[in-house]
C-alpha cells in the first residue's frame, strides 16, 4: 500500500481498519510533497505542523473508539484564495501578501477539516484567478505533472497539480470562467463545479461575484462526491447561496446511467480534431447520440467575458489607481482594461444571462445530461502563445475556456472527466446537468470510471 | 456601438481620465488590446435582439 497516493476513501478505510494510522499517512504525503512540489511548483505554503497534528487528533480518537469523519486522514489542500488560519491568502498576488494572516479556515474548508480530512496547504494559481494557465509571475509557474514543460492549467494550476501529481487526495479551487475544469482537463483529474449558489464561499477571496464557484478536484468520482457532500451546509455569511438543503450525492454513485437521456452539445461545442474525439468516446461509451443544440453560446461566453474584467477590475480599483505596477503583468492590463468597460455593456450581458438561461432550461426538459469538451486542445506549453480551434491560429490564453464559459455563466453543475491515450497529454469531457443535479453528472462520471473510458491515475515520474 | 468602430485607444486614453485611473504609457498598448477584445465580445452581445422586458438574474434578498 503506497500511502502517500491511496485515494481519499481509501485512506479514511485504512485509517478506519487501522492498516495504517492517520500519522504515517501525513508523514508519507509530506515526504512526497518535499520530493515531487519543486518540480511541479503546486504549493506555496505547506502547513506541514498543522497536519500532523490534526493527523494525531484523529489517531487519538480511534483509539478512543470514537466514531471517524468520512474522510479520515485524507490529505487535501486549498487554492491560496481560501483562507487558512494563521496563513496569508495570497490569491496568486503580491500585493495581498501584505495582508494580516487569515483568522479562520473558509468554510468549504471547515467543513473538510470536521469530516476528518488533513489539510496540508495552499496551491498557486493565477493572480486573483484571472487566468486559465497559472503562469503567475510573482510565484512561479505550475509544471503540469504530465509533462513539465507544459502549464497545469489555470487558474487553479496549482489544485490541478498537486492532485495530479499525487501530492494530495483532494484540492479545492474556484471556477469563475473554468478554472476548475480547465485544470482538471490539462492535468487530468475530476474535477466538480457545482451548481452556483451551492457551496458556501465565505472565507474565499472573490474574483466575479455573479460567477464564483468553489468545488473540489480529486483523481476518483467517490472522492469527489464523497467530498462535495461533506462541504453542504447553509452558510449566512455567503449572501449568493442558495437556500438549499443538503442533498447527498454518495449513496446514489452507483446508479448508472439506465433512465437518463444523454445529449451531446452541438452547435457552439461541436468541436474538430481531439477535443472532438474526446466527447465522441464519453457519447459511444455512455450510448449518446442525440445532438442538442444550445442556443446563443457563443454570445453566453461573450456575456461573460464582459462581466469577468469589469467585476473583477472593481474589487481591486484602489489597487489599479494607486499600484497598477504590482499586480502580474499576466493580469495587470486585463484588470485596467475592466476598470473602463461601459456600464451599458455590463448591464446588457447581465440581462442576456437571464434569456440564455431560460431557453438552456429548456433543454433539461429533453435530456437529463449534455456533454461537451472541456478545452478546445490539450495542455500548452508554458509561455506559449497561441493554439489552434479549427484549424484557426488564436491567441492561447483568451481562448481556453471557449467550451467551459458559457455553462459556468449560468451556474450550471459540471463534473469535468479526464481521458488519456498512452504518451499522450490528458483531456477532459464535461458532463452538464440542470441546477442541483449534480448527482446526475457524477452518476455519468462514475459509470465512465467504471468502464475505463476515463483515468485520472496519478503522474509519479 | 455597431455603426462606429470602436475606437479603443482614444476611449481608454479618455475614460481612465475621466475615472481618474492612470494608465502608465508601458502598460497603455496591452489595456488597448484587451479594451478591444472585451469590445469584440460585447458587439456579440449588444447586437443580440434581447426583450427589453428581460431582467438580470441579480442575486439580491433584502
Amino acid at each position: 500500500m503506497k500511502l502517500a497516493t491511496l485515494d481519499a476513501l481509501s485512506a479514511s478505510t485504512a485509517v478506519r481498519s487501522g492498516a495504517a494510522s492517520a500519522v504515517e499517512i501525513a508523514h508519507a504525503v509530506l515526504a512526497h510533497i518535499e520530493a515531487r512540489n519543486s518540480a511541479l511548483n503546486a504549493f506555496t505554503a505547506v502547513t506541514a505542523e498543522r497536519a500532523l497534528a490534526e493527523a494525531a487528533a484523529i489517531d487519538r480518537r480511534k483509539a478512543r473508539g470514537e466514531t471517524l469523519g468520512p474522510l479520515a486522514g485524507a490529505p487535501f489542500a486549498v487554492k491560496n484564495l481560501f483562507d487558512i488560519e494563521g496563513v496569508v491568502t495570497l490569491a496568486g498576488s503580491k500585493i495581498d501578501a501584505e495582508h494580516p494572516p487569515a483568522a479562520a479556515d473558509s468554510f468549504i474548508g471547515r467543513k473538510l477539516s470536521q469530516a476528518g480530512a488533513i489539510l496540508f496547504g495552499a496551491l498557486n494559481m493565477d493572480e486573483y484567478a484571472y487566468g486559465f494557465t497559472t503562469e503567475n509571475t510573482h510565484y512561479g509557474a505550475v509544471h503540469n505533472p504530465r509533462d513539465l514543460a507544459h502549464s497545469a492549467g489555470g487558474s487553479s494550476g496549482g489544485s490541478g497539480a498537486a492532485v495530479a501529481g499525487g501530492l494530495v487526495t483532494i484540492a479545492l479551487a474556484s471556477d469563475t470562467n473554468g478554472s476548475i475544469r480547465v485544470p482538471s482537463s490539462f492535468c487530468g483529474t475530476f474535477g466538480l463545479k457545482p451548481t452556483y449558489g451551492r457551496l458556501s464561499r465565505a472565507g474565499s477571496r472573490p474574483f466575479v461575484a455573479s460567477l464564483d464557484h468553489l468545488g473540489p478536484l480529486a483523481r476518483t468520482v467517490g472522492d469527489l462526491a464523497a467530498s462535495y457532500d461533506a462541504m453542504q451546509g447553509v452558510d449566512a455569511n455567503d449572501p449568493a447561496q442558495a437556500a438549499r438543503a443538503v442533498e447527498l450525492t454518495a449513496p446514489a454513485l452507483e446508479q448508472g446511467t439506465g433512465g437518463l437521456r444523454i445529449g451531446i452539445a452541438g452547435g457552439h461545442f461541436a468541436a474538430s480534431g481531439l477535443p472532438a474525439e474526446a466527447v465522441a468516446t464519453v457519447a459511444k461509451a455512455l450510448g449518446a447520440t442525440r445532438v442538442v443544440e444550445v442556443p446563443q453560446a457563443a454570445r453566453a461566453r461573450a456575456a461573460a467575458y464582459v462581466i469577468t474584467p469589469s467585476e473583477g477590475a472593481d474589487i481591486h480599483f484602489a489597487d489599479l489607481k494607486s499600484r497598477a505596477g504590482d499586480f502580474d503583468p499576466m493580469t495587470r492590463d486585463r484588470f485596467l482594461a475592466g476598470a473602463l468597460v461601459p456600464a451599458a455593456w455590463v448591464q446588457r450581458a447581465q440581462r442576456f444571462r437571464r434569456w440564455y438561461r431560460e431557453r438552456v432550461m429548456e433543454l433539461f426538459h429533453e435530456v437529463d445530461i449534455l456533454l461537451a469538451p472541456a478545452t478546445p486542445c490539450q495542455a500548452p506549453k508554458i509561455g506559449q502563445e497561441t493554439i489552434e480551434i479549427d484549424g484557426v491560429t488564436v491567441p492561447a490564453r483568451p481562448f481556453i475556456g471557449v467550451y467551459t464559459q458559457p455553462l459556468s455563466f449560468i451556474g450550471l453543475p459540471i463534473v469535468a472527466a479526464p481521458l488519456r491515450q498512452p504518451g499522450a497529454l490528458p483531456i477532459a469531457v464535461q458532463i452538464i446537468a440542470a441546477p442541483w443535479r449534480e448527482d446526475l453528472a457524477l452518476r455519468v462520471a462514475r459509470v465512465l470510471e467504471r468502464d475505463g473510458v476515463t483515468n485520472a491515475e496519478p503522474a509519479l515520474a | 456601438m455597431a455603426d462606429e468602430p470602436f475606437d479603443a485607444e482614444a476611449y481608454v486614453d479618455v475614460a481612465a481620465k475621466l475615472i481618474g485611473l492612470p494608465v502608465d504609457p508601458a502598460h497603455r498598448p496591452g489595456v488597448v488590446l484587451n479594451l478591444e477584445r472585451i469590445a469584440q465580445m460585447a458587439a456579440l452581445v449588444m447586437e443580440f435582439d434581447l426583450p427589453e422586458e428581460t431582467e438580470p438574474a441579480a442575486v439580491y434578498t433584502p
